[in-house]
């Protein structure tokens, strides 16, 4: 017999960016709010405390900050033909687990959408026509716009203290910034951080390639800073330990440094760790969510009955658990007809790196999660999809989030992965080597989805979430475009030696390497209730108690990283749930 | 690890300790025992000879010796693996639940998937080790009448590994090529750890590349172009190279 928890207004699955920033937002609303955080509590002190917190071997080895996939992971195939198997060893991306989620072992690049990444089909549709876009390209428009999100861009780059350069400023370009992007209505809470080598270098490429580089925007703060909520940030001493860590020094924006202290002292609001949801609790109309089922800490079945659902886990998982639970119709690829699962995309990244001798002090160890530099010439409506031959952009960028030797060091080509001449290799490179990316965009198609695998179980017993995915030819022409532009540019920087890792023709999605945690998709926003599973406010069509905030609900990723999109669409969201469901809950959209 | 149940001394903390007391100073005036050794080893621990394998068989052992050498070899350049302590690194990291499959999704049914899947089989890093040994040190004696690994020349030792690496050879129970991944993985973690793992020794792999440690504050190197990083490192318990 299940263990039921007195009713509460809402209940929050999952406490990382979306579930902190949920919870603020109810709290101050008034409604009573229990977070469910499958993993355990943590915060600056103890948990990322200098020096434990900077040991390599525990942070990029054993994974310390990451989800063990011995208890949740997904299975992978690159066709519905094959047969899928389960992502057994961290490979490919890396969600989070315990307080702060993702969002505690993030690096910081904090980016706003284009203008033109929110209305994408209709875009291409008016510039090249409909027939540009090819069969089983599922891409769509999202159902909100850029000046419906810019407050809330705006509120989320305050709370997170991001260091950047406007770039159009209330309309009027302002030397520095981006050129291309959406008006801004206020700078950047912080100036932008300080240039290690490469990203000053970049600078230097980019300018003699014409390309307007500008501060990639960094929730890394540059400067002491107090957010709106009164959180207090150190400014970032580039300690190298962004990627896979928590932050030692404040520095960083999290959901533990940015929004939880405020958090922690509501009474309104209780957090209970290590409580792993395992559905969401339907009236048999499957119409409305009753709450939550939960294993405890001690692993009891615990019920927790309230009138709202919020699922804020990692994207994969709002996927997994709507699937478990039948809130909306799952998609079936072949009729292509329902919702949950579809649109599955990710992030096409690809790296160049660039070698020096050893007069060059590149300083990999010298790390900022979110700083260094970018351009968008090659992103949205600049790039010509005619001349380049896909459709969808991307940036080229200099990030150095600190590099440690258990975390890999990149040799020059023609060295061997062992014996003399490796040792020679990495103590060549490691003081005097950098990297650019290219940072693609990723479209979504018919044939990339998420369902539940036949086969194989999570510990809890539950159907693990299949993946069904790989490149298509607009992908890969997209890395090879890029990924020359990215060449031609540093060959300016005349680096001894240069490598570059375009995807080539035919090649398959390889779940093993490491590329982006940027997974997309699969409960996406629309305006049709046949194409995605939830409305413009992130409700679910079909049980409107329910919310899914995350960047499951991009129709397709675009060429930036997702928190800044994923931050402005749930405040976004909180906004329509205190103004308007609160007072008249039920569905906010009509069709 | 009993490391692991310390409490972090507090950055503060660890500063003032760097301020007080270099370690070669400690090791020679505090521990009337450990002065009659080179300072390095008091510094660090037993040396690489002395540690005694707990997870390991003898057989096991031997291959690991020898294999880590080759993959990581004396030269001029720095240290090798064992100088290093890299044997013991595995040989400690082997106990770990990280080893056993810990973070690993461990359920079956196994199957047979293209590489782009990654390792789809049913053992933990250190069975993949241990069976992976058994199966080249049968290779070995097939082909090179009785003889193991470890009793092989250096150049063919250096061909079976290559070998392994290119999936060239058939061992039982593993791919040569998943064993080899491992093994190489192992051996450049115990290389490049934190002494408190047992590899790295004195830092010396650290020191070879330049990497300043554990220091985690470069405010001021950010933008120094014209000098190489001017500090030696430090590791996780506060000593300095």
């Amino acid at each position: 017999m299940a263990i039921v928890k007195p009713k509460v207004d809402a209940v929050i699955v999952g406490m990382g960016w979306t579930g902190a920033i949920m919870a603020k937002e109810l709290t101050d609303a008034g409604l009573r709010v229990v977070a469910l955080e499958r993993g355990p509590d943590r915060d600056t002190q103890p948990d990322f405390a200098y020096p434990r917190v900077v040991d390599e071997l525990e942070g990029s080895i054993h994974r310390k900050f990451l989800q063990s996939l011995s208890k949740e992971t997904i299975t992978a195939r690159h066709t519905m033909k094959d047969n899928a198997v389960p992502y057994r060893q961290m490979g490919s991306f890396k969600p989070g687990t315990g307080v702060g989620g993702a969002g505690t072992h993030w690096s910081g690049c904090h980016f706003r959408a284009l203008r033109e990444d929110f209305n994408l089909r209709s875009n291409l549709k008016q510039r090249y026509g409909a027939k540009f876009i090819p069969e089983g390209m599922t891409i769509a428009d999202f159902p909100v716009s850029y000046e419906d999100l810019e407050p809330h861009f705006d509120h989320f780059e305050y709370v997170c203290g991001t260091s950047g350069q406007a770039g159009v400023l209330k309309g009027v370009k302002i030397p520095g910034g981006n050129p291309f992007e959406g008006s801004r209505s206020r700078e950047f809470p912080l100036p932008p951080n300080r240039n290690y080598l490469g990203a000053e270098l970049f600078y230097k490429a980019a300018r003699e390639m014409g390309y307007s580089a500008y501060p990639i925007p960094a929730s890394n703060a540059s400067a002491p800073y107090v957010n709106p909520y009164g959180c207090q940030m150190g400014p970032c001493n580039f300690c190298g330990f962004c990627s896979d860590y928590g932050c030692l020094n404040y520095s960083k924006a999290s959901p533990n440094v940015s929004i939880l202290p405020v958090l922690r002292l509501r009474k309104e609001f209780e957090l209970r760790a290590h409580a792993q949801v395992l559905r969401v609790n339907l009236d048999t109309a499957r119409a409305r969510a009753t709450g939550v089922t939960y294993l405890d800490a001690t692993g009891r079945e615990t019920e927790q009955p309230a009138d709202l659902v919020v699922l804020c886990a990692f994207s994969l998982f709002n996927v997994h658990l709507m699937l478990l639970s039948g809130i909306g119709k799952p998609y079936d690829p072949v009729a292509d007809l329902g919702t949950v699962g579809r649109n599955y995309s990710y992030q096409n990244l690809n790296r160049v790196t660039l070698f020096f001798d050893d007069t060059v002090q590149a300083n990999g160890f010298i790390g900022i999660g979110g700083g260094g530099a970018t351009f968008d010439d090659l992103n949205g409506n600049q790039l010509d999809s005619v001349k380049a031959g896909f459709v969808g952009g991307g940036v080229i960028w200099a990030r150095q989030p600190g590099s440690g030797p258990i975390r890999g060091i990149s040799t020059a080509p023609g060295v061997p992965n062992w014996g003399s001449a490796w040792k020679q290799g990495v103590k060549d490179a490691f003081r005097h080597s950098f990297y650019y990316e290219v940072q693609g965009a990723c479209m979504s198609y018919r044939s990339n989805y998420l369902d539940l695998d036949p086969t194989y179980r999570d510990a809890f017993g539950r159907p693990l979430l299949r993946l069904t995915f790989d490149w298509n030819d607009n992908e890969i022409r997209a890395s090879q475009f890029l990924v020359g532009k990215a060449l031609a540019m540093c060959k300016v920087l005349n680096p001894k030696a240069l490598s570059g890792d375009a995807k080539k023709t035919g090649e398959h999605y390889n779940i093993t390497r490491y590329q982006s945690t940027h997974t997309c998709g699969g409960a996406i926003m629309g305006t049709d209730p046949k194409t995605s599973a939830l409305n413009r406010y992130l409700q679910s069509w079909d049980v409107p108690n329910v919310f899914a905030p995350g960047a499951n609900a991009f129709p397709q990723n675009n060429g930036y990283n997702p928190t800044g999109m994923v931050g402005a669409l749930t405040y976004w969201a909180a906004k329509a749930i205190r103004e308007q469901y609160i007072k008249s809950p039920g569905a906010l959209v009509h069709t | 690890m009993d490391d692991d149940k310390a409490p972090s001394p507090s950055r503060r903390q660890l500063f003032k300790s760097l301020t007080f007391v270099p370690i070669a100073a400690f090791g020679m005036s505090g521990c009337a025992k450990e002065s009659d050794k080179p300072a390095a080893e008091a510094g660090a621990g037993a040396a690489p000879g002395e540690y005694k394998a707990a997870f390991f068989n003898a057989a096991e052992w031997a291959f690991i010796l020898a294999a880590c050498d080759r993959l990581i070899p004396a030269d001029n350049i720095g240290p090798s693996a064992s100088q290093a302590g890299v044997p013991e690194f595995i040989d400690r990291h082997m106990q770990t639940p990280y080893a056993s499959g810990d973070i690993w999704y461990m359920q079956g049914p196994f199957v047979e998937a293209a590489p782009q899947f990654g390792y789809q089989g049913r053992l933990g890093v250190k069975d993949i080790l241990r069976v992976g040994i058994k199966g080249i040190d049968a290779h070995c004696q097939k082909h090179f009448s009785g003889k193991t690994f470890a009793q092989l020349e250096h150049a063919d030792q250096e061909t079976l590994l290559k070998a392994a690496e290119a999936g060239k050879i058939e061992l039982e129970n593993i791919s040569a090529r998943e064993f080899f991944s491992q093994l190489l993985n192992e051996t450049r973690m115990g290389y490049f750890c934190d002494p408190k793992h047992g590899g790295n020794k004195n830092m010396s792999a650290w020191k070879m590349i330049g990497y300043p440690g554990m220091r985690a504050d470069y405010t001021n190197w950010v933008e120094v172009r014209d000098q190489p990083y001017p500090l030696p490192p430090v590791d996780l318990a506060g000593k300095r190279g």
